[in-house]
């Protein structure tokens, strides 16, 4: 696929979006990595980690 | 030169005492801790592993200079290969120190590492801001001009002037770096020194 058409799929020439809650006003981009990172988080304390029950088997 | 002069010299005592501090088997472990395998203690070196794309990437960006990363498309590519890997530094580097909080990872002697690591990511975001202003386009000189009030609010623009460009770049391609490798390497050895934090040890009720 050519640079322009995935350029046309995220168009970076706009202004951006943002969320108000309050007093609290973040661009749409920022919470979506906070999201992401918060999502990543308690994925890491929850999925399986691979060898670990073989690890434990083995002490 | 006698027994007892070797055993005074300085050379003598400094690596005796830091061979004390950590030997070998401690600085290059064979093994690590059962707890260690799970996937919340990987923050870690992600994001050590992203600092050395950022500080590769960002070495090849001072060779070539901004004509380079402006036009030409292998410049595009290394531009963005320091841009994401940068964001994947701190985006590791949080979760990093989200788990390291609820694990309160200062427990057992470890103020020190966890101190680092504060410091270490107060570093990196000025490093990150100076890299911002320095990118020598709209975008650095809307950062810039943004900026440059609330720096100065503080009272430190008379000495960080987020306008001055060679003094953003100097403090970019320099100081920041060599500070934040510097720390990073420093709270990697303490690790190494006080081992990885344990987890918390179950309190198990016993009933009578």
């Amino acid at each position: 696929m050519p640079f322009t058409h995935v350029a046309a799929l995220l168009p970076l020439d706009t202004l951006g979006h943002y969320l108000h809650w309050h007093f609290i006003e973040i661009s749409v981009a920022n919470f979506i990595v906070i999201v992401l990172m918060v999502a990543t988080f308690i994925t890491a304390l929850v999925a399986p980690f691979p060898g670990r029950r073989r690890r434990k088997e083995n002490q | 030169m006698s027994y007892t002069e070797i055993e005074r010299q300085w050379t003598t005592r400094l690596r005796r005492r830091f061979v004390h501090l950590l030997p070998p088997e401690k600085l290059l472990p064979d093994t690590q801790p059962t707890y260690v395998s799970s996937w919340i203690y990987v923050f870690g070196v992600t994001t050590l592993s992203a600092l050395v794309v950022v500080i590769a990437s960002g070495s090849l960006l001072a060779l070539r200079g901004p004509q380079w990363w402006h036009t030409s498309s292998v410049g595009h590519f290394v531009n963005s290969l320091h841009l994401w890997s940068v964001e994947i530094f701190f985006f590791a580097m949080v979760v990093h120190l989200w788990g390291k909080y609820f694990m309160a990872a200062w427990r057992g002697g470890r103020a020190l590492t966890w101190m680092t690591g504060v410091v270490t990511f107060l570093t990196s975001i000025a490093a990150a801001f100076t890299g911002y202003v320095s990118q020598t386009n709209f975008d650095s000189q809307w950062i810039s001009t943004q900026a440059k009030d609330g720096i100065n609010a503080t009272g430190a623009g008379a000495y960080f002037n987020v306008l001055n460009m060679g003094q953003m770049l100097m403090w970019h391609i320099l100081l920041l770096p060599l500070a934040a490798v510097v720390l990073t390497a420093l709270h990697v050895l303490l690790v190494r020194i006080k081992g990885v934090v344990p987890p918390f040890e179950e309190h198990v009720e016993v009933n009578a």
